[in-house]
């Protein structure tokens, strides 16, 4: 994959001048038209695409917000509404925005979970799977800057819960969360500089998604089977075959977010955000936006202030170590008998996190926070060492081509992955 | 891989097809993102005002915010009227008798938007101590252009006479532009 | 026309009581029902005499402590709206005096409304409003009907089907739900419940003590409908939720008009791409 050489060729005379001075178009050529794509890949592979899509639809929608909106506490309330009443097709992108951020976050754990289940972030994708935990962390930092921006109640103590989040460090916490403030609680100040750095995380996130797209085609996609790519017979060029696919994806994927834009744009939303901040008065019940419910879950887990902030981050920066702490040498789940059913648990366990986030922190909900975000970290740290080791992984198809051409019953012989390895060497 | 015939067409005609649809409602979607920096429905709502033009005396003029702009009124003197109505076209660039810039009835109330044609400068003239250019008009200081007492263009690189906004006279001594 | 006014005197309860109230109750549950009502689906459209008369209530009712600052004159001629004829508009706005300046002297003066002004303020602030209502803050109009919200109550293996349920219908009136809930919900308090001293129980209130007095204590024929509509609280309360829900969200038609024509575009588009994609990938085996 990393060897592989565009095929362009300039056709007219200034493209061919172009091409000796800036060779963009060979580079876009090779990586965008011919770049070999595995046969075999589902949709679940379009999410790469949804997903930078979503992205460059976030910015457009929240530049042209950007020139309505107004970063100020008597005005920012009131500025969202003027885009929502009078502004042309205000609503519209007022509602584009933010379902868009739920929309982000919905694609991008489905891309999270493709890639744990197929195994995306074993050798030589490390580098690849770290980036895009990276890009997770910056975009989680970008919805929650963002969600301030309204300045309605939950927006409000949304943003001081979670910068107290750095009050718990010992010694210098207060004085961070002041630093952060820019005053003694979050005010006028704070938002400033939310919407500040709302508006410059988001091309950060541009940035590192270059170099995520970079990684991959460097190692070469992953595919449903894990085993890389050996003759050309297993790969098809990205243009037609995968280009139709994402287009495919990204239409259907495209409903969906229409509905929700159209049809139901507050559901994912709080109607507490539509009162607008009050710092006398705290809501009854602060909840974050459904995709942060499974690590607020998890903060309110652990009885002590410190010890949830550290889980709660701890359940992300995890993700980092998953390259060396999977020690199966199957790559896709599809072949792993046993650990397919700890990674339907592992589902289920974000799942229910998410549930047990919206809820009150009493009761009986506080105990089963704990016995899942037990299991959480559970999986990382024992399961998938362990069943890596004890499991034995079904027979797998020597090849891609195989494993599509196979099902058609014109090959019978079956290997197990040692012998895979092998004959992959051979070649 | 194999009936290369006839399929190509089709597979194209279907390509083509879909990509074609899938363009015409990408660009169809732009336009919200166009039209969202057209004046919004709260500044339409105040596209016209209304004046009282009772503390305007003969040789006054005021100056009236509209559509973010200024609009010079002014209460013309006889003597000024007079020069303006009896200048000949064919001494003006941009030819326009006095009496097409004014209501009939309220000769002496002159209504500009007090923007320059050139450039779009706000010309000097309308307090008592100001330059008002050598046809005691206006006088726009960024690049010299001269209006007369019609606020038409005599001298200077503006291109046309001062613009008259839509207005109407809603009493004798009430006027609402726009 | 009744005011609320005389009943002002009866409004007796620190801001702070009513807070506690709210948080103390957080955990109890009130089962708001749903209403039917006409802008709710895909296809809703509002009901334009419904919301007129919605607004003769707020106008003879809630007006009198409860401020509509987001709407001004013109949005209730625009289209998507009560539509009312622009000229009863114009007459009604000219009957309020605002205050607009400086003048030449540097004093504010009043003039007539107009349509580009907002409906009338009654307070100069949230203080002076509480000062007025014996601590109690009547809230602004215009975002209630968004700003509340219904809860499902039910077990939690049945939420994901209600979620799906909600969102597969559009459902988007909680705010609608709640309002009509408690401008319904005044009711004799049940035997051995506390009543602090100026509250009023509600039964769809989190806590059931509420500071507003019950806005139709007089009960039917307190606002006279010009329309045949009957008089009825039933309907007072129906048709201002109705008419706040559209203050709350004045762009739902034209929301529902063009999500329909998206939405079908992109399923004419998914398909076509699609069979674009079979065609595709019918030259290679997979």
């Amino acid at each position: 994959m990393a060897t592989h050489q565009s095929t362009y060729e300039p056709k007219s005379g200034f493209e061919k001048w172009l091409d000796e001075r800036l060779p963009i178009m060979r580079m876009m050529h090779g990586q965008f038209i011919d770049y070999p794509t595995p046969r075999n890949l589902n949709y679940l592979w379009t999410f790469g695409g949804i997903l930078t899509a979503v992205l460059a639809l976030q910015i457009l929608t929240g530049v042209v917000l950007a020139m309505h909106y107004i970063p100020s506490v008597n005005e920012a309330f009131d500025s969202v509404e003027r885009i929502r009443r009078d502004v042309n097709y205000g609503w519209l992108i007022r509602n584009m925005h933010a379902v868009g951020a739920s929309m982000f976050f919905l694609a991008v754990y489905v891309h999270i979970f493709r890639g744990l289940y197929y195994g995306s972030y074993k050798a030589p994708r490390e580098v690849l799977w770290i980036i895009g935990v990276l890009i997770y962390l910056v975009m989680m930092a970008t919805a929650f800057l963002g969600y301030t921006l309204p300045w309605g109640q939950m927006s409000f103590w949304g943003a001081t819960v979670i910068t107290n989040f750095f009050s718990a460090i010992p010694l210098v916490g207060q004085s961070i969360v002041e630093w952060l403030w820019g005053g003694y609680a979050v005010s006028g100040v704070t938002l400033n500089r939310f919407f500040s750095l709302h508006y410059l995380l988001p091309f950060v996130l541009a940035g590192l998604v270059v170099l995520h797209i970079w990684a991959l085609h460097v190692s070469g996609q992953n595919n449903p089977t894990g085993i890389e790519p050996q003759t050309k017979a297993d790969t098809v060029p990205m243009s037609p075959y995968a280009v139709a696919k994402d287009a495919v994806g990204m239409a259907v994927f495209a409903i969906l977010f229409a509905w929700f834009v159209f049809f139901v744009p507050d559901y994912l939303g709080h109607a507490d955000n539509y009162n607008e901040a009050n710092p006398l008065v705290t809501p009854p019940h602060i909840v974050p936006e459904w995709y942060f419910l499974p690590f607020y879950a998890i903060l309110r887990a652990i009885p002590s202030k410190l010890g949830g902030v550290i889980a709660m981050f701890g359940a992300i920066i995890i993700l980092v170590f998953i390259p060396w702490l999977d020690t199966s040498r199957v790559r896709s789940t599809k072949y792993r008998p046993l650990y397919r059913w700890f990674f339907w648990l592992f589902v289920f366990t974000c799942l229910a996190l998410g549930y047990l986030g919206s809820k009150p922190a009493e009761g009986v909900y506080v105990t089963w926070a704990r016995v899942f975000t037990f299991y959480y970290f559970a999986h990382f740290l024992i399961v998938m060492p362990i069943i890596g080791i004890i499991e034995t992984p079904k027979p797998m198809p020597r090849s891609i081509s195989e494993a599509v051409l196979g099902k058609k019953g014109n090959s019978g012989a079956r290997v197990s992955p040692a012998g895979a390895a092998a004959a992959a060497e051979k070649r | 891989m194999s009936s290369h015939a006839e399929e190509p067409t089709r597979r194209d005609f279907l390509t083509i097809a879909g990509s074609a649809f899938a363009a015409v409602g990408g660009a169809m979607a732009l336009w919200p993102f166009i039209a969202q920096m057209n004046p919004d429905a709260s500044t339409q709502a105040l596209a016209s005002v209304e004046v009282d033009l009772t503390p305007v005396k003969p040789g006054q003029a005021i100056t009236v915010m509209w559509r973010g702009k200024p609009v010079f009124i002014r209460n013309r003197t006889p003597e000024e009227i007079k020069t303006a109505a009896e200048t000949p076209l064919s001494e003006l660039p941009d030819p326009q008798p006095d009496r097409d810039r004014v209501k009939k009835g309220h000769e002496n109330w002159l209504v500009l938007i007090g923007v320059c044609t050139h450039l779009g400068c706000i010309p000097k003239g309308q307090s008592l101590n100001d330059v008002k250019g050598d046809y005691g008009g206006w006088f726009c200081p960024c690049h010299g252009s001269h209006y007369d007492t019609s606020g038409r263009i005599r001298k200077g690189p503006a291109p046309r006479n001062l613009e008259v906004p839509t207005y109407e006279f809603v009493s004798d001594t009430k006027i609402r532009i726009g | 026309m009744f005011k609320i006014h005389k009943s002002l005197g009866a409004m007796v309860a620190a801001g702070l009581l009513a807070v506690t109230a709210q948080a103390a109750s957080a955990a109890e549950a009130i089962k708001i029902e749903r209403q039917s009502w006409p802008f709710s689906g895909f296809f809703g459209t509002f009901d334009k005499a419904q919301l007129q008369r919605g607004f003769q209530v707020y106008q003879e009712v809630c007006s009198s402590c409860h401020e509509l600052r987001r709407i001004s004159y013109r949005n209730l001629a625009q289209p998507g709206g009560p539509e009312f004829p622009e000229d009863a508009v114009k007459a009604l706005a000219a009957s309020a005096q605002v205050e607009d300046g400086p003048d030449d002297t540097g004093a504010m003066f009043k003039r007539p409304g107009l349509l580009s002004d907002p409906l009338p303020k009654i307070y100069a602030n949230e203080k002076e409003a509480r000062s007025i209502h014996n601590g109690a803050y009547p809230p602004d109009l215009s975002l209630m009907a968004r700003a509340r919200n219904t809860e499902n109550v039910a077990p939690w293996y049945i939420h994901p089907f209600l979620m799906l349920r909600d969102i597969l219908v559009g459902y988007q009136e909680g705010g609608a739900d709640y309002i009509y809930a408690i401008l319904t919900g005044y009711k004799e308090p049940p035997e051995g419940f506390e009543l602090m001293e100026g509250m009023h129980y509600n039964a769809a209130f989190p806590g059931h003590q509420i500071a507003m007095a019950n806005p139709f204590a007089a009960g039917d024929g307190q606002v006279q409908y010009q329309d045949g509509t009957p008089s009825t609280v039933e309907n007072y309360a129906r048709d201002v939720a109705a008419f706040l829900y559209w203050t709350s969200d004045p762009k739902v038609e034209e929301r529902k008009r063009i999500g329909w024509v998206v939405i079908l575009y992109l399923i004419v588009t998914s398909v076509l791409l699609y069979i674009a994609k079979k065609r595709i990938w019918s030259r290679v085996e997979h």
